[in-house]
């Protein structure tokens, strides 16, 4: 049991994580706290990518003096895996845009209706019940 | 053939959209331009694709060169080309009806709007024809943060809108991509027909069980299917009118298409029918989704509103087909997608020239409208009339054979909700409908005393295309027979 | 029986629908013009459809199609001798309805006149869609398009009233479109093939349980269209339209549509052979006697006349389906010739109704004492047309009630020969006191005793079709040889089995 969690240490760690950054994201009601929610649901996705591309004993996965000198026989399973490091690169840009457009969006939330507290909103929106339906 | 006619459909608006960005500081009056030119090469660029396939077959393109699945790769089969021209068919018209109405209600930010609409429609089209798993969430987060932009931008209430749309759409995204990753854990591949090559052996293995359902939940949350539609109405209520008319037709179909990518070519169709019964469990929220949609619709008073509730029953429809699991409801839900693309298309465009004229939008407030705007009235009518699913108009045969497939497969409750659903569809429309063409008389009202109401019609360039749109649900349903028999057919996988 | 490739079919469908483009189009401004349009696509439509009748006598079938709608079913046109009927019906008896109309509408300066005319124009192109509909699926599609196209007919005085029958006619027409559909898709599944065969296509297709379910459908669903009862509700409420609407509904497009859809599922679909063998003949004939009697006797209780009409309206429709469920060649022929007969006669009563209404603006039965004094060429017609309808030689209606009673005998069922002349006794009974008090009793104060007819347009009409009705009765081939081909389309249907 206690092998089985150790084991698989790094699923543990960003379930966990993303399990934190989606009650951030559904369960707070301050707009900002959402976003920070977000982004931490994101960055676990991240997280987990990157950890399934590591090996153990596993080097970067940089060919030394290759360039010109034909081709080397590589031994792949001594290089860590880049290609969810490469994936990643893109998914942290969409990340930050989502961010970007996200904080964007509260500002004028904000000039809109002065606060930045979900309920304070809906109260403002004269709704009786959330727009979750 | 031009071999890269497959990649033009989407650079051309990539670029365009920076071009627009870039002569619009010089002079605004160019985005509009820009954006129609841009539109119609791609649209063209499409159906030269698309004709390619008719004549040839599935067409692959290798971006740079690289082989798969290596490389990414551009997949253009049957049911890839029928809806990369829908889509850029649909956004080119929509295009042209914008800039009155983009006009009036964005006045200071035409040149944005026009850079974002673009890059939006990029997203989607690059969504439709990537064969590759990743690519295709690169540009599904292209179109969804285009889209958070684009209806922020409305009026009031649409920044609240937007971001609520914002959180549902990140986590939609995002469990697409832990599926895409442990697909990738356990196969190696991110390419779509690599890995339809590889899964079948590891059916059984946990992580495919997984990925699938993170797939299947991302998608219904990007789709609105219900019970996750919840960030629909209010963002497609509050998006100013363009933006509407350009997402409620797409945005929903593009992920119905994903959805079917992923159960039916990714991963065979034997695996989501029998092994998992994820077209059972489907079909019943879909059944859900085309009830919940109609009732709602009819506590609406907002007739934008409404055509939002409609939108998420339309929803429903494409997914009953899908969960069908057999030809027909297959073949319906694949019709649907060109039927209710245009449908909501007239609709939208219709309340677009409605809120344009008159700002208004409440149903009661739509009186006189048949004089004022009659041949918007008389498109409204000509696809109210396709939802509700009188023939010949197109949404009758999407019907059609959406009621063949659930007597196929005995399915009596799913042709009941079909049924009811249709008439619960004519008090929606006939109640706005008869505001809008009916005024009550007294008795023995003897004619001449008719109001002077002056005709305010739309401007020709929303008239138009709301026309175009009316056309083509009259000219899709006579020719169903024919897309049927040259596209769709051969878009079913043939194990159905 | 040979298929000859013809496109005068469509051509009589799309002729009427480019009318009721143009008439849109010219307007209200152009009026004169506007009327040109109707009367000229209603006369060229009837020149068209009268020129394929030919064939058909020699035992022709026409057929064009014009697109494939799905795998076996296309969108298709076959004038057989029963399309053919109801075709020259229709197409004859809405000449006589369009001059009507422009009077009706110009002697009250009716509202929204071009959407009068645009719809009544799209309900002729319907009419001829399903006479000449060579499947069920063409049928259904121009069955809804009937909907769609009367509804603002329907609905067009906009009164609360109006509006409120016109709600009703839309659920009571698209329930039934609903059901049509299901049955439809239905038969497509256990067949493959909507096609219409003279003595039907569905033996042998599938259990007698879903066969006899099927067949319940399509009845209650065309039944609504034909105003059988339970579900006639809609049609006295319908009364509120303007009565070169009534006229229309009941005489020409929509009711004839329900009977004749009915009897197409009765006769091309179901056929003789598998209703027999399913006793459902019996059944039917039942259900439709019950209406008969029972609208005979609503129709004594109205005082309104256009719903008195509209009851024996009914009551006539009733006994067409009655005839057909007997499935014996007279009373097949009977029934058909009975849409034809019924169909002129109603039409003069309907009209005589509208030309009271213009001159006098009386709706009621009781307030026409003595209205024959002042409108004699009125109350004339409707004399004739009354008889007619109680089946008084020497008018039409006695033609197809005997031949309706021949049929009763060949049946073996006395009881419906009885349910004919109860019906006809009730007939007598709630027309024969209009036409009495008309011209026996003194004028009331309100009444002209002097001549002072309704404007010609709408008095030469009801004339025409009160004479034809006569003609009719003499000679039953006058003019159309609508005998001829109401037997042909029987013995095609009894022999083809």
């Amino acid at each position: 049991m206690f092998d089985f969690i150790l084991s698989k240490y790094n699923y543990w760690i960003y379930i966990i994580l993303m399990m934190i950054g989606f009650y951030a994201m559904i369960g707070k009601k301050n707009l900002v706290k959402k976003i920070i929610g977000i982004n931490i649901f994101q960055t676990a996705i991240i997280l987990f990518f990157i950890s399934t591309a590591a090996k153990r004993g596993g080097t970067l996965p940089i060919v030394e003096h290759a360039h010109g000198h034909g081709i080397h026989h590589i031994h792949a399973a001594s290089y860590i895996n880049p290609l969810p490091h490469v994936l990643m690169l893109t998914a942290i840009v969409v990340m930050v845009s989502t961010l970007g457009v996200a904080l964007a969006i509260v500002i004028a939330i904000y000039r809109r209706y002065n606060t930045l507290e979900e309920d304070e909103i809906l109260e403002q929106r004269k709704w009786s019940r959330s727009p979750l339906f | 053939m031009v071999p890269q006619s497959p990649v033009l459909v989407v650079v051309i608006p990539l670029i365009c959209a920076f071009l627009t960005l870039l002569f619009g500081w010089w002079r605004k009056g160019l985005c509009y331009p820009i954006t129609l030119v841009s539109l119609s090469s791609s649209f063209l660029a499409s159906l030269h694709t698309l004709h390619a396939v008719i004549t040839t077959g599935t067409i692959h393109y290798h971006l740079g060169n690289w082989e798969p699945p290596w490389g990414i790769e551009y997949v253009v089969d049957h049911l890839n080309a029928f809806v990369l021209a829908i889509v850029s068919f649909v956004s080119l018209v929509v295009a042209i009806s914008s800039k009155r109405s983009v006009e009036q209600e964005l006045p200071e930010k035409i040149v944005y709007f026009y850079c974002v609409f673009l890059l939006q429609v990029t997203g989607l089209l690059g969504i439709v024809v990537t064969g590759d798993m990743f690519n295709l969430y690169v540009f599904l987060e292209i179109a969804s943060l285009a889209g958070y932009a684009l209806i922020a931008i409305g009026e009031d209430g649409a920044p609240f809108a937007s971001f609520n749309y914002l959180i549902f759409g990140t986590i939609g995204a995002c469990f697409y991509l832990l599926g895409v990753g442990y697909l990738y854990v356990i196969s190696g591949s991110l390419n779509m027909a690599d890995l339809s090559q590889i899964l079948p052996g590891l059916y059984q293995s946990k992580v495919v069980l997984v990925a699938f359902a993170f797939f299947m939940v991302g998608v219904s949350l990007k789709m609105a299917l219900f019970p996750l539609h919840v960030w629909l109405p209010d963002a497609y209520t509050y998006a100013p009118s363009t933006v509407s008319a350009l997402l409620a037709p797409l945005m929903t179909k593009v992920g119905a298409y994903v959805m079917i990518r992923v159960m039916f070519t990714v991963f065979k169709p034997y695996f989501s029918i029998e092994l998992i019964p994820v077209t059972a469990v489907l079909s019943w929220m879909a059944a859900g989704a085309i009830l919940f949609g109609a009732v709602m619709a009819l506590a609406q008073i907002d007739l934008k509103r409404m055509l939002t509730y409609i939108l998420v029953s339309e929803v429903g429809y494409i997914a009953l087909g899908v969960g069908l699991a057999n030809r027909q409801g297959l073949t319906g839900a694949i019709l649907h997608i060109l039927n209710d693309s245009f449908m909501m298309l007239a609709l939208f465009l219709v309340v677009g020239a409605v809120m344009y004229r008159s700002g208004e939008r409440e149903i009661p407030q739509l009186r006189y409208l048949h004089r004022r705007m009659p041949f918007t009235m008389a498109a409204f009518v000509i696809a109210a009339l396709s939802v509700i699913g009188i023939p010949p108009t197109c949404g009758f045969f999407s019907k059609w054979y959406l009621i063949l497939g659930a007597i196929a497969a005995s399915q009596w409750v799913f042709v009941a909700v079909l049924l009811i659903s249709s008439l619960l569809n004519v008090i929606l429309f006939f109640r706005v409908i008869e505001h809008a063409y009916l005024e009550p008389h007294e008795e023995h009202a003897s004619g001449g005393l008719e109001l002077a109401i002056a005709t305010e019609e739309a401007p020709l360039s929303m008239l138009i295309p709301t026309l175009i749109a009316t056309a083509g649900i009259m000219v899709f349903g006579v020719l169903s027979g024919k897309i049927i028999s040259t596209i769709i057919q051969f878009a079913v996988p043939t194990s159905f | 029986m040979e298929t000859i490739e013809s496109i005068r079919p469509l051509l009589a469908v799309l002729v009427t629908l480019i009318g009721a483009l143009l008439i849109i189009f010219t307007g209200e401004r152009h009026r004169n013009l506007r009327e040109f349009w109707t009367l000229l696509v209603s006369v060229l439509k009837f020149i068209i459809v009268i020129s394929m009748v030919p064939f058909v006598l020699e035992g022709q079938v026409l057929e064009y199609t014009v697109i494939t709608l799905t795998q076996g079913v296309s969108l298709q046109f076959r004038v057989d001798p029963f399309g053919m009927f109801f075709g020259v019906l229709a197409s004859a008896l809405w000449i006589a309805t369009s001059v009507y109309s422009i009077g009706y509408v110009r002697g009250l300066n009716e509202h929204a006149q071009t959407r009068y005319f645009f719809n009544f124009a799209l309900c002729l192109s319907a009419t001829m869609g399903i006479a000449f509909a060579g499947n069920l699926l063409t049928l259904f599609i121009f069955y809804e398009i009937l909907t769609v196209a009367t509804y603002p007919l329907v609905a067009h005085k906009e009164t609360e009233d109006a509006i409120m029958g016109g709600r009703k006619y839309l659920a009571y027409t698209l329930i039934a479109g609903v059901v049509i559909l299901f049955s439809i898709i239905f038969v497509y599944t256990l067949t493959g093939t909507l096609d219409f065969k003279p003595g039907g296509f569905l033996l042998g297709s599938g259990s007698s349980a879903t066969l006899i379910f099927l067949f319940a459908l399509l009845i209650l669903g065309f039944g609504v269209k034909a105003a059988l009862m339970p579900m006639h509700e809609w049609l006295p409420t319908a009364m509120v339209a303007p009565t070169p609407v009534s006229a229309l509904l009941h005489a020409v497009a929509v009711v004839k549509a329900g009977v004749f859809g009915c009897l197409r599922i009765i006769l091309y679909v179901f056929g003789p052979e598998l209703l027999h063998s399913l006793n459902l003949w019996l059944i039917l004939a039942y259900f439709a006697a019950f209406t008969v009697i029972v609208s005979g006797m609503y129709a004594l209780a109205q005082d309104n006349l256009k719903r008195r009409l509209a009851f024996s309206t009914i009551n006539n429709l009733a006994i067409i389906v009655m005839g057909a469920a007997l499935l014996t060649p007279s009373a097949i022929t009977g029934s058909i010739f009975h849409m034809a007969s019924h169909g002129f006669m109603k039409i003069t009563l309907f009209f005589v109704a509208g030309a009271i209404y213009v001159k006098t603006h009386k709706e009621n039965v009781s307030e026409l004492d003595g209205l024959g004094r002042q409108m004699p060429l009125t109350m004339g017609a409707f004399a004739i047309g009354a008889m007619g309808i109680a089946g008084t030689p020497p008018v039409c209606g006695f033609i197809s009630k005997w031949y309706l009673a021949m049929g009763s005998l060949e049946a073996k069922e006395v009881i419906f020969l009885l349910v004919l002349l109860v019906s006809a006794l009730l007939d007598v009974a709630y027309f024969f006191p209009i036409i009495y008090n008309a011209f026996f009793k003194s004028p009331q104060e309100d009444v002209n005793p002097h001549f002072d007819e309704a404007p010609a347009r709408m008095v030469l009409p009801l004339l025409i079709t009160a004479i034809i009705s006569l003609i009719l009765g003499i000679f039953p081939n006058a003019f159309f040889h609508f005998f001829n081909i109401a037997s042909l389309a029987a013995e095609k249907i009894l022999g083809g089995m």
